[in-house]
Parts: C-alpha cells; structure tokens; sequence
C-alpha cells in the first residue's frame, strides 16, 4: 500500500531577463523563485491498482514517481510505501520496487542486454533459478530472444523500451513505477506494452503505477485516475467519472485541463 | 560484495572491448616515453651528477609510468558519470539497492584495470629490449617487486578515491568542468606524472612527499627502481594507506549529504 499524505516539494530556480548586461548582473546576483513541484498531496493506494498518472507537463508527476521511489527527498509530508519511507531506506526500499523512466536507459550502452540482465540479477541478488524463470518468461511475452544479444546501442527504440521493461522486473517488484513508458513509440510497440502491463498485474497482482500523456495508454491500462496539476491533486476517480459522455478521451481530458486551468 | 565484483566483471569486460582506443592508446603511450626519454637525456648530458636519479632509473619510471598510465593518470575520469549527474540519468543508478559510492568505485577500478592491461605488456616488452640506459630495467630486487605490487594496488585505490570525490563534488555544481580543471592541473603537477618528485628541491619536496598526490603513482613507481631505502619505501605505504582512509572518508560523508539533498535533473 502507498500512502502520500500533505507532501510539499520545491525547488529553487534561478532566473533573469534575457541580454547580456542582465548575464553580467546574475554573475554578481542571482535573484531564485521558488516553483511548488508539489503542494500539498494526498492519495492512497492499495495493492494490485493500477493507477494513472496525468497531467500537463511540468504538473509534478515526475517529482511524485522520484519521491516514491525514493531519489528524492520531499520538503514535507509523509510518504510511506509498504510501511517503508522510501527516501530514508532506501536501499530496502529500491529492492521491491521496479521503475521505468521512459526518457532514459538503464541498459549499457555497448554491451549485449544479457550482459546488463545478468549484472541486474547479481545486483539484486536474484538466485539462479528465479533468474532464469524470470528471463524465459519475459523473453517469451515481450518476444525478447533475438534481441538479448545484441548491443543496446543497436536496438530500436521500441525494442528498447521492451528491453528496459523487462529489465525493471527482473527481480520480480511488488510493485511498478512506469514514467511514460510508450513515448516515441510506435503502434506495434505499444500494444505489446500495454498487454503485457495488463498481464503482469493480472498475474502477479503487481501494483501499477503509470504517468503518460498518451490516454490511449489510460484507457487501456488505469482503472483508477489521479489528475495533477501546478503540484495539487485535482481529481481522483476513474476513467468514467471524468468522459461524462463524450467519446474521444484526447478531448475529454483537454477539457479538463481547460477546466482546471492548468 | 557479490554485487560490486560482478559490476567490476561487467566494467572490465566492457573496458576490453574498445580494441582501437587501446591500440591508439599503445602508440600514444611509446610516443610520451620516447619524447621524455629523450627530454631527459638532454638533461643528463649536460652534467648528470646534477641529478637524484641515474637515467637508468628515469628511463625504467617513464616507462612504467607510460605502461601503467590508465591506472593511475587522474584526469582519466568517467565522463558518463558526469554526465549522468547533469542529465539527470543518474536516476535509475539511484533505483538499484546498491551503495552508489562503492558501485562507482568498483566501476572505476574495473576501468582503469581493463584499460591498463590491455596496453601494459605490449610496452613492457618493447622497452624491456630497448638498450641499456633508455629501456625499463629489472627491479631492484624481488622484495622491490613485490612492494611494488603493493604500492601499486594502493596507489590504484588512492587515485579512484581522489576521483570520487571529484565526483561527488560536482553533485553541488550545476557543471562540473571547473571542478575538473582546478583539481587535474593542480594533480598532475604534484603527482609527479609531469617530473618525477625526486627532482624538485629538497624543502618543496618534502611537503609534496606528504600530500595525497604523492601516494599515487610516486610510490610504485620509485619502490619498483629502488631508489626509496626501506625505511621510506614503509613509510610512503602506510601514508598510502592513511590517505585512502581519508579520502574515502571524505568521499562518503559527502555522498551522504548529496544523497539528501541532490535533485535529479531534466525532467
């Protein structure tokens, strides 16, 4: 179970007018604003949810998957994950949960995937015969066999991206952070990511928690949606609750983001 | 530890995969020792009883130097770590159950051990056929060699430690190229890579024999040559040693501070 409860996080962010003389000014002076990432958040979430993420960019999605994952600090609030306050155990706290930042690799770079997967098997001291159940499995539902040879630098990125989903569950979490893990991604690409999501939580009863601007990505996956914006949470509920009959879900939710003026 | 050796195993494995840079590295490597060979010679003709070292024992320094050069040239460091600290990537190495000061110290020990054995024998054996005074001699004796192994194992420690905390450092700045550049000129001069320590003048000396940079290559390189008595020779490990406590030492209670306060960047 995930709690969040009053949790604030700022940060400083110096800025200056544009032009040279105002350059030389900021070497001497630095005027910083203050911008509230967070401000004030609340939820709760139970185990086996699969919940989505939205909001503009820049809301402060980002920032919540960080702090639930225990790579940042909040200013205030408290956050408990199983129990756990992610930030200050963090090293317990890493080996149960599995993240997807989908802007960057965890993969290494020149070396064949296997070569990353064996090494993330040692780093959390996954035994031989979990290993290897774990690998045939996900080799066989994100049709990985020809790619774990090669070297990462050379995959696609949608053969990545299975690479890299694979790679966060190695170790079998309990539960997923998956931070907008089909963007760039092509048709094909995003189907098999959402079904296997789906199956995985289906499953396993692994907890989801996604961010993503794609609400094709919603639909398909959250049963439950928390919206976001300028750092507030603005509505928890489901897919239902904010369509209020229109069809498109794209526009649904430009709606509601006008709504919020956000 | 299991964890750290088989990041050491994947580093190394990785780090001998880059045949081209070791072969490039190879030439450059004899390129240096011929040119400060001959540098020195210059020197020598015009009254060798001027120097601490018979260029014998110069020769044999350069060209360890120029062999073992990865493992202990300070301003070798990993740019992907600091690029990792400015983009932001660093994210998911901060989602591994691992301590990330010893993960990066493993990773840069494997680096510069892959990198060092690759190009280390090919030198060795050319400089070992060179003619008398220019090639590398045998060591002193077999003591000096193993003291030598020694000392070159802390030396190795010692530098990594030292870029730790160069590492570490550039957590609190928004870049870290200034870092680099106060720290590698002001390293390169007292390490003795530019002129080996025995050739500065006695006071100067004496206080850079104590400092940091001295415990890096300074010491294998002289204990190999003999030309440390055996007193020093114990006196310059233990220093070793003393200066890897405190480095690591200061690297940790530095990550502990950016461990809490560290936004990551980009998103």
């Amino acid at each position: 179970m995930i709690t969040m409860e009053h949790v604030c996080k700022s940060y400083k962010i110096a800025k200056r007018n544009a032009g040279f003389r105002e350059a030389c000014r900021a070497f001497f002076h630095r005027e910083y604003e203050a911008v509230h990432a967070l401000d004030d958040v609340s939820f709760s979430i139970q185990d086996g949810e699969m919940v989505g993420y939205i909001g503009p960019n820049g809301a402060g999605k980002s920032s919540t998957i960080k702090i639930l994952s225990g790579i940042l600090t909040p200013d205030g609030g408290t956050v408990l994950v199983d129990g756990r306050v992610p930030y200050r155990n963090r090293m317990e706290h890493v080996r149960e949960i599995g993240v997807v930042f989908g802007q960057r690799s965890q993969l290494w770079w020149d070396v064949p995937v296997i070569d990353s997967f064996e090494l993330l098997k040692d780093i959390y001291s996954v035994s031989n015969i979990d290993y290897k159940q774990s690998l045939e499995e996900l080799t066989e539902l994100l049709s990985l066999k020809e790619l774990l040879r090669s070297p990462a630098r050379q995959l696609s990125l949608g053969q990545r991206m299975r690479c890299e989903i694979a790679a966060s569950l190695l170790h079998r979490p309990r539960i997923l952070f998956l931070d907008e893990p089909t963007i760039g991604l092509d048709a094909v690409s995003k189907l098999a990511v959402r079904e296997f999501v789906l199956k995985q939580n289906k499953t396993y009863g692994i907890t989801v928690i996604l961010t993503t601007h794609d609400m094709q990505d919603i639909e398909a996956l959250a049963s439950r949606i928390i919206l976001i914006g300028k750092g507030k949470i603005l509505l928890d509920g489901t897919l239902e609750d904010i369509r209020r009959g229109n069809e498109n879900i794209d526009e649904t939710v430009a709606e509601l983001y006008r709504s919020y003026d956000i | 530890m299991k964890k750290y050796l088989s990041f050491f195993q994947l580093r190394f494995a990785m780090g001998i995969q880059y045949r081209a840079a070791a072969l490039a590295g190879i030439a450059t490597q004899f390129f240096w020792g011929f040119m400060e060979i001959m540098a020195f010679y210059a020197f020598y003709e015009t009254g060798a009883e001027a120097f601490p070292m018979s260029f014998e024992a110069t020769s044999t320094y350069i060209w360890l130097q120029q062999s073992f050069f990865a493992m202990f040239t300070v301003w070798l460091m990993e740019n992907e770590i600091f690029d990792s600290i400015q983009n932001g990537n660093i994210a998911y190495e901060l989602c591994r159950p691992v301590h990330l000061y010893f993960m990066w110290f493993a990773r840069n020990i494997a680096n510069r051990m892959a990198s060092a054995l690759l190009r280390c024998f090919p030198i060795f054996i050319v400089a070992a056929f060179l003619p008398k005074p220019y090639g590398l001699s045998a060591p002193a004796d077999f003591m000096n060699f193993l003291l030598f192994l020694l000392t070159l194992g802390l030396a190795l420690l010692v530098t990594v430690a030292f870029n730790l905390l160069v590492y570490m450092l550039s957590f609190f700045t928004i870049s870290a190229t200034g870092l680099r550049m106060i720290f590698v000129s002001m390293v390169e001069f007292f390490t003795g890579a530019i002129i080996p320590l025995p050739f500065f003048p006695e006071k100067v000396r004496f206080v850079l024999e104590l400092l940091p940079f001295a415990a890096m290559q300074n010491v294998p390189l002289r204990v190999y040559s003999g030309s440390m008595e055996e007193g020093r020779m114990m006196r310059a490990a233990l220093l070793q040693c003393f200066w890897l406590f405190v480095l690591v030492g200061a690297g940790l209670a530095l990550w502990r501070i950016a461990e809490k306060h560290v936004a990551v960047q980009g998103g």
